[in-house]
């Protein structure tokens, strides 16, 4: 194998990877920050309970999400050197500004709220968390600017003397149609990830360890099974604005998406196809008439633009080369997207169907906590999709138009090396997971602590132990 | 100024923040073993560091993000460069920072023994990393007319780098030392404080010989002033360790590293990384650097939000100012 596709696998695991831990921070820092306030409004002690419970798992999450993240930034250097000579004067400033306006604003903030329980005041504490909240989607925000640069390039010229891209608008650049609808999509995909996470746990303990805290886990579970079905309806509400704007913008990704060889007017959009996706007739193929013609322009009677009739296009306005992505990744992933999520969805309708009306649900089954255990995996799952498909759409570009993903690679570091890194990576990542499991799966059978509300919050004397200790 | 200049200068505040911050951190990191002799001691060390690390680190993020937006060839050459060793940095970042939150999950000796080695090795790598890579941008290193290292990772592993390296090493060592006696009482504070006097006296040589070779290549006046800060500084901090007197060690040490950290990147200035190859082949701050605009539009957004990350950091520090001890610690780890 070549450097270059060592890179694409390495860039492809990494982030994939990096991106489980994300949508749990981000939601999860929500939530927790949510059952705190519930705290020092009402002072029922449920809701510290569950705070420090949840805060927990947000914890042993949050420290994986950051580690991965360095190497996403180093990556782009290391890995990217001619992509980021090309692009560093647009695509640098969001990350520079990610990191000073978020990064420490997440970790100071969360510092302050691990181990400041008996410095602060309760108020103060939990302002703390919303901070540190604030700072994850203002860190989304950021770096899905300097993604959708390359999904979509506005607002810079091209300099043919430095041969790079330069900054022409950075309001053009931060108000990116792209990423105006893919910060909600993605913010929303990572609230299905966080509710069904709480909800799941919740559901686990009332089937399976009844009676313990049974009230507290009910409430937590309404908590994460509406934010699930919330941030559900958000995302399909966002993903279908999403897919107009690609429709527009990459043109060539929605064909990919469909495996619309042909322009049709209007387009079906097929739910399954067995085949080879290669522009020959498909073995089968379940149909679902003018579907992807709403999805692609909003109008159920648009013509919708086929792969060889963009690539005709492509090869007259960028010359001869091949514009294809790689057809049955887009085409799986955008359906395996599409439906894990509408999955996740159904289970959330029934935690809250189960739990009705006070309704803790039947303790002796073993398939409720199975599906219970799917809520935070299927969204998980359509995240991942959602990126891969994204990425993968968008080849051979690395920024759609400009460069292609071949012309970034760093010209300097050889196979070998790529290799050395990709092994290490992907074995420290694997040994990496199996511990947060466990962790994850210990801190959730240990159940809520005990509190002592009085020692807990608030501003103690300097002689006294500390109220939390690594 | 030049906006380019300006932007060198924020690149240098950038790292020296990190220096002076994460490098007490590491040198807690590296003490493990030395200045604790049971669990409940390395639990003690570990919180004086706990709510702080993590804050710190994100200086170096935000300078290489800095360097990327500013200084795109810089950073491509740069992290293109030394691609294995920053590997092994980041390698060791992740096993570190894994490290302080997963150590406490478990009660379990085997368990803790594990981590704490990777707090180990997470701190000894990038203290002694970090030096080898300045040593190496400072020095120059083999760039070609496309502004690509062509040289080997041997190559980095030459004697002034690796001199740099062992003087953050100690560097961090003694700073770590002065900031543990600073911040516990008891048995703690007593092995710190000695540690901080060995260690020391140790990296006080090996920096007074690192600065003196340094200026002598660059010969430039403001390079030895600033050397000879260094070493001042550094030497009132071991008096002060020696005289008791924690707060004012801290400060000498933290001196002393912006001061050595100050007096590599006017070493370095007008170049951000020198070719050996050939001058011409060098990158500086004009041929490296992003246009006036995305400078000029980070421009307001430094002198806007780093007051104002100054200013919680600081808060932090100040919530966070207790003496902790052994008995500080609860028997019971809750999280």
């Amino acid at each position: 194998m070549e450097a270059l596709e060592i890179a694409r696998w390495q860039f492809g695991i990494t982030t994939v990877y990096h991106f489980f831990f994300v949508p749990i921070t981000i939601g999860l820092s929500f939530l927790v920050a949510g059952l705190e306030l519930a705290w020092v409004r009402t002072r029922n002690e449920k809701w510290l309970r569950l705070t420090k419970f949840f805060g927990k798992v947000f914890l042993i999450n949050f420290a994986m999400g950051i580690v991965t993240g360095i190497v996403q930034e180093f990556q782009f250097g290391m890995n990217w050197s001619d992509y980021s000579r090309f692009v560093g004067d647009i695509f640098g400033a969001p990350l520079a500004i990610e990191g000073l306006l978020a990064f420490f604003l997440e970790s100071t903030f969360l510092g302050l709220w691990i181990f400041g329980w008996d410095r602060l005041s309760a108020g103060v504490h939990n302002a703390c968390m919303w901070i540190a909240a604030f700072g994850t989607a203002l860190s989304a925000y950021f770096i899905l600017a300097a993604n959708s640069f390359m999904q979509n390039p506005v607002g810079y010229t091209y300099n043919a003397d430095r041969g790079r891209a330069e900054l022409e608008s950075f309001t053009d650049v931060l108000t990116n149609k792209v990423v105006l609808i893919t910060l909600p999509h993605t913010l929303f995909g990572a609230f299905m990830v966080a509710g069904g996470l709480v909800a799941a746990i919740s559901m686990w303990w009332l089937i399976r360890r009844r009676p313990v805290d049974a009230d507290a886990f009910r409430s937590s579970l309404r908590l994460g099974a509406v934010t699930l079905l919330v941030a559900g309806v958000g995302t399909i509400v966002t993903g279908d604005i999403q897919g107009k704007v690609m429709t527009e913008v990459q043109p060539m990704k929605m064909a990919a998406a469909e495996a619309l060889y042909e322009t049709e007017q209007p387009a079906p959009f097929s739910i399954l196809t067995i085949g080879s996706l290669d522009g020959h007739e498909p073995f089968y193929q379940l149909e679902v008439p003018h579907l992807l013609s709403y999805l692609a322009t909003g109008d159920w009677n648009a013509e919708v633009q086929g792969i060889d009739n963009l690539q005709a296009e492509y090869e007259e306005e960028f010359g001869p080369g091949n514009y294809k992505p790689y057809i049955p990744v887009t085409y799986w992933t955008f359906r395996a997207m599409i439906t894990s999520g509408a999955l996740a969805m159904m289970i959330g309708l029934w935690m809250l169907w189960s739990t009705r009306g006070g309704r803790v649900p039947r303790g002796d089954r073993r398939w409720p906590v199975w599906l219970a255990v799917a809520a935070p995996l299927l969204p998980l799952a359509a995240n991942s999709f959602g990126w891969i498909f994204t990425e993968m759409g968008r080849q051979p570009w690395l920024v759609f138009g400009l460069m292609r993903t071949e012309d970034g690679v760093s010209p300097n570091v050889g196979a070998g090396t790529v290799l050395t890194s990709l092994i290490v990576f992907t074995l420290l990542y694997g040994a990496l997971a199996v511990v947060e499991v466990k962790l994850l799966l210990t801190a959730i059978r240990k159940g809520l602590p005990e509190v002592d509300p009085d020692n807990e919050t608030g501003k103690q004397p300097d002689d006294r132990p500390m109220a939390f200790a690594y | 100024m030049e906006l380019t200049t300006v932007w060198f200068c924020v690149v240098a505040f950038l790292f020296i923040g990190y220096f002076v911050l994460e490098g007490f951190d590491f040198g807690v990191g590296m003490l493990l073993p030395v200045v604790a002799k049971n669990d409940r001691e390395r639990r003690a060390m570990i919180n004086t560091i706990g709510p702080l690390w993590d804050g710190n680190e994100v200086w170096l993020i935000v300078a290489g993000a800095s360097i990327f937006a500013a200084f795109p060839e810089w950073y491509a050459t740069l992290f293109s460069g030394f691609y294995l060793p920053l590997l092994l940095i980041l390698v060791a970042l992740i096993v570190r920072g894994v490290a302080f939150e997963y150590r406490h999950q478990r009660d379990d000796a085997s368990w803790k023994k594990r981590w704490d080695a990777a707090i180990i090795f997470g701190s000894f790598v990038p203290a002694l990393l970090w030096g080898v890579a300045f040593g190496n941008i400072v020095r120059g290193v083999e760039i070609d007319a496309d502004k690509n290292y062509v040289g080997t990772v041997f190559d980095l592993l030459n004697p002034y780098a690796l001199l740099a390296g062992l003087v953050t090493l100690t560097l961090f060592l003694t700073h770590g030392a002065n900031f543990l006696a600073l911040k516990t009482r008891g048995i703690i504070h007593e092995r710190a404080r000695t540690v901080s006097l060995q260690v020391g006296l140790v990296a006080a040589v090996l920096a007074v010989v690192f600065l003196v070779w340094t200026s002598l290549d660059h010969g430039e006046a403001w390079v030895w002033v600033l050397s000879g800060l260094a070493a001042l500084t550094f030497v009132g901090g071991l008096l002060a360790a020696w005289a008791r007197r924690d707060g004012w060690a801290f400060v000498g040490t933290m001196a002393a590293i912006g001061f050595a950290v100050t007096a590599l990147f006017v070493a370095l200035f007008p170049d951000v990384m020198p070719s050996t190859l050939d001058p011409a082949y060098s990158l500086t701050t004009e041929n490296a650097a992003s246009t006036d605009k995305t400078l000029g539009i980070m421009s307001w957004v430094a002198l806007i939000f780093v007051p104002i990350v100054i200013g919680y950091q600081a808060w932090s520090y100040w919530v966070f100012r207790k003496r902790i001890s052994v008995e500080s610690i609860p028997d019971t780890v809750h999280a």
